[in-house]
């Protein structure tokens, strides 16, 4: 049996077997390319300049290789694009910008014509097929790979025309004593270059020795980028090759993605897909390759769309790990007849997401539907103390009177509680019902953190990060902080999430602390609630040269609008850019309308007496609306809909210019945006006037 | 071997609220106390052995089975505040070799006072 594999091909030009020129292929070839960058760059006392020839996923992943050892990369591909053999002209364009983001150059439509050497005989310059000449230290070559078939050719075997041992569906090459799998055999004409068709063609073998009658089909491949930082994956008939097929695309240069579906003639049939940018859907759409939709194409790819949901009811024959050739029907049967009561336990059993992992999304779906519908229970309890999840103990208490913590946990819990339902409840109470977070009742239900209003470290001490709406400060604020910092002796960081953090108070300081940033116009709560944190927006167009309307104002807005919704969970508002026309209110008014009528359900079914639904009571509706086409509504925005009674006594101390700010936006443009008097007042923003053109109108 | 324990007289009951502790200092060691939902107060050692911190009266008391418990602020370990065995290791050790259970104090409520008894 031949399973010689594959050689790295290069271009024959000249100066391909000078010092600092690599393959990028074997862990031997990485090590080699690791101590060139290092004792090359310590030689010319600066960091290299690198350059990798092939644009392909290799080439790539080699091209971060070198930026992560501290060269520069430029990337000189043939084609008119990156990975052309897996991505269509607009799929390798978006790819081109988010390298070029990564600080990589991209050069295509290029030949590498040679290589010329420097005094001391490593490699210096490279000559291009523009007649252009770049200046390189450390060069990769990453042109592909040839099937290792010279054996066969001396041995008389039948060899491809673009190379490789034919085989048949059988893996037997033209001696039928002889076979050959991998990336050295040639099946249809085609040389494989992944791991899967490999493992397949060994089965074959393996049966077919042992007197099965097992072919090999080559199963669809997909690809995706690994390594390199970017989202970058494909399948199926990525170039709508297939007669009649129909192309849906969607690309979004703001937030940088491309997406793409080919389907076939009657819109149904899924037929390949490119996703550049955010290859979300590349693991739920590639195990649908050559299966009706079910959907509207643009559904899965709209930004509002909110993609019909796949996984837990995908037909068995469907494979769902492409690595390990392992079907649906194989990760139920794991469930089903090996006993497998967890994700982590099928993925042992069938090794089914543990070679690329691109599958485990899927396959944790796949199992915990089969667990469902086996009657074994997923256990859904929130602690020893309470049987259902969160949302049933919300809608419960929603639906009840109950005002404390020993109400709710007589009614429906046991015991005292923990540490994790405790705080829960604490969460649900302050959304539902007006009462101060730290009464007599409330408080033994904070964490530490929402008790003192900072967030403890690891050595007992706490740290102090006042909110900043939108980020948006003053200097007097600035320097307020800078000043208690000084005085308390507190460690000061922009911390991770660009919030400014001051660390090392003991919590007899903290009252101190805060009463100072108080009469500064602070206030607490960015850092440990579980509840909006920050929301992180453009500079928008009072500033940004590519800012369409005003980001930081709507970002302002939120938070201030949504900072004391407290829920069972943290919120953090992605960076927020205005699309034009991007329209609020409608989404909001329907919002209301489905609370309304989730709290009508549970109220008739207690007058009914009857048990709660199996699923959590936000499953259904949820999950209608995901069919109508609409985003699955933010649990954050859900509880907002009255002011909970979250960090009051900030609140109450804050003086009347810093209370809430107005939530109309037309207030703001009337020119009564909350402005700071006295010592932190400060003069109107002039430059969006003098930009005119109305810049601030959103 | 007589040990002497003397009654130090912490605070007032209704200084302790119900299910939240509170940190004393008591003949140079950090006590946590604990005042139960039935007014008996339990008293355990401040220190976390596992993170090496003064940080459990902050922590969030509930119960295991019939255990009045105390969850550590830091990395969530659960105690008896009966007896200071240690529930709950969340598969972490002390950082300096101490032992997971945690000293414990008798305490006595008289008058309305809290008194803890030391040695």
């Amino acid at each position: 049996m031949l399973a010689t594999g594959s050689w790295a091909w290069t271009p024959r030009t000249d100066g391909v077997d000078l010092p600092g020129v690599f393959r990028y292929r074997t862990l031997d070839d990485l090590e080699a390319l690791r101590a060139w960058v290092a004792d090359r760059s310590a030689a010319l006392g600066r960091p290299l300049r690198g350059a990798v020839v092939g644009g392909g996923v290799l080439g790539l992943e080699a091209a971060a290789a070198l930026q992560s050892l501290g060269a520069s990369a430029t990337v000189v591909e043939f084609a008119d694009h990156l990975m052309n053999v897996q991505l269509d002209a607009g799929g390798g364009e978006a790819l081109r910008v988010l390298v070029n983001d990564l600080g990589m150059d991209v050069r295509t439509s290029l030949a590498c014509t040679g290589l010329g050497a420097a005094d001391d005989g490593a490699v210096a310059t490279m000559r291009l097929s523009d007649d252009g000449e770049l200046p390189v230290d450390v060069v990769v070559f990453s042109t592909g790979v040839r099937p290792r078939d010279r054996i066969a050719r001396e041995s008389g075997l039948a060899i491809g025309e673009r190379g490789g041992v034919v085989v048949g569906a059988t893996c037997r090459t033209s001696d039928p004593a002889v076979w050959a799998i991998g990336e050295c055999a040639s099946f249809d004409g085609e040389c494989t270059g992944l791991v899967a068709p490999g493992n397949a063609m060994a089965d074959v073998v393996v049966d077919r020795l042992l007197g099965g009658p097992r072919l090999y089909t080559p199963a669809p491949e997909g690809t995706k980028l690994k390594g390199v930082g970017v989202d970058a994956a494909s399948f199926g008939d990525v170039f709508g090759l297939t007669p009649g097929a129909l192309e849906v695309t969607f690309t979004d240069p703001v937030a940088r993605t491309y997406r793409k579906l080919v389907v076939s003639d009657d819109a149904r049939t899924l037929l390949g897909g490119v996703f550049v940018g955010d290859a979300a859907l590349y693991p739920q759409l590639r195990p649908m390759l050559g299966r009706p939709l079910g959907a509207d194409p643009s559904a899965f790819l709209a930004p509002e769309g909110g993609a019909p949901e796949l996984g837990g009811d995908l037909p068995d024959d469907v494979v769902v790990c492409s690595c390990t050739n392992v079907t649906a029907g194989a990760v139920r049967e794991a469930v089903t007849e090996h006993g497998c009561t967890t994700v982590g336990e099928v993925k042992a059993c069938t090794k089914a997401g543990t070679v690329c992992g691109s599958c485990v999304p899927v396959v944790t779906k796949l199992v915990h539907a089969q667990l469902e519908a086996s009657g074994i229970e997923v256990s859904r309890a929130m602690c020893e103390h309470f049987a259902m999840p969160r949302a049933e103990l919300y809608a419960l208490v929603a639906a009840s009177e109950l005002r404390t913590f020993s109400e709710i946990v007589a009614a429906h819990g046991t015991g005292r509680g923990c540490a994790v339902c405790k705080p829960v409840v604490a969460g649900i109470l302050s959304s539902l019902r007006a009462g101060h977070v730290l009464s007599r009742d409330h408080a033994p239900l904070q964490d530490t953190n929402d008790h003192v209003m900072a967030n403890l470290q690891k050595d007992g001490t706490y740290s102090v990060i006042p909110r900043v709406p939108g980020g948006e400060i003053t200097p007097e604020k600035l320097m307020a902080i800078g000043a208690v910092a000084a005085e308390f002796g507190l460690y000061t960081r922009i911390t991770g999430a660009q919030r400014i953090g001051m660390f090392g108070a003991r919590i007899d300081q903290l009252p101190l602390i805060w009463q100072r940033l108080i009469d500064a116009g602070f206030e607490s709560g960015q850092a440990y609630g579980k509840s909006l944190r920050a929301v992180k927006s453009c500079v928008g167009s009072a500033w940004c040269r590519f800012g369409v309307r005003d980001s930081v104002g709507m970002g302002i807005l939120l938070e201030n609008r949504y900072r004391r919704a407290a829920d069972a969970a943290q919120v953090q508002g992605r960076r927020l850019r205005l699309r034009p026309g991007v329209r609020r209110g409608a989404r909001q008014g329907r919002r209301r309308h489905r609370h309304r009528e989730r709290l009508e359900r549970v109220r008739r079914r207690q007058r009914r007496r009857e048990p709660p639904p199996r699923g959590p009571a936000r499953g259904g509706p949820r999950r209608r609306d995901a069919r109508r086409g609409h985003r699955p509504v933010p649990r954050v925005l859900r509880a907002a809909r009255r002011p909970p009674a979250a960090h009051r006594p900030v609140r109450r101390r804050l003086p009347r210019r810093h209370r809430r700010a107005p939530h109309d936006p037309r207030r703001r443009r009337a020119g009564h945006r909350r402005r700071p008097r006295g010592r932190d007042r400060r003069p109107r923003r002039r430059l969006p006037r003098r930009v005119g053109r109305g810049a601030r109108r959103p | 071997m007589s040990t002497v324990l003397v009654r130090t007289d912490v605070c007032a009951l209704d200084a302790l609220v119900p299910e939240r502790g509170a940190a004393a200092l008591v003949d140079g060691r950090q006590v946590a106390l604990f005042r139960l939902a039935d007014d008996t107060v339990l008293a355990v050692q401040n220190h976390d052995p596992f993170c090496g911190a003064n940080v459990l009266s902050r922590g969030i008391v509930g119960s295991v089975g019939d255990a009045p418990t105390v969850t550590s602020p830091m990395h969530k370990q659960v105690w008896d505040l009966r007896t200071g065995a240690c529930l709950d290791t969340g598969g972490k050790v002390p950082v300096l070799d101490e032992p997971v259970d945690l000293a414990t104090w008798a305490v006595e409520v008289r008058d309305g006072r809290v008194l803890v008894a030391h040695a």
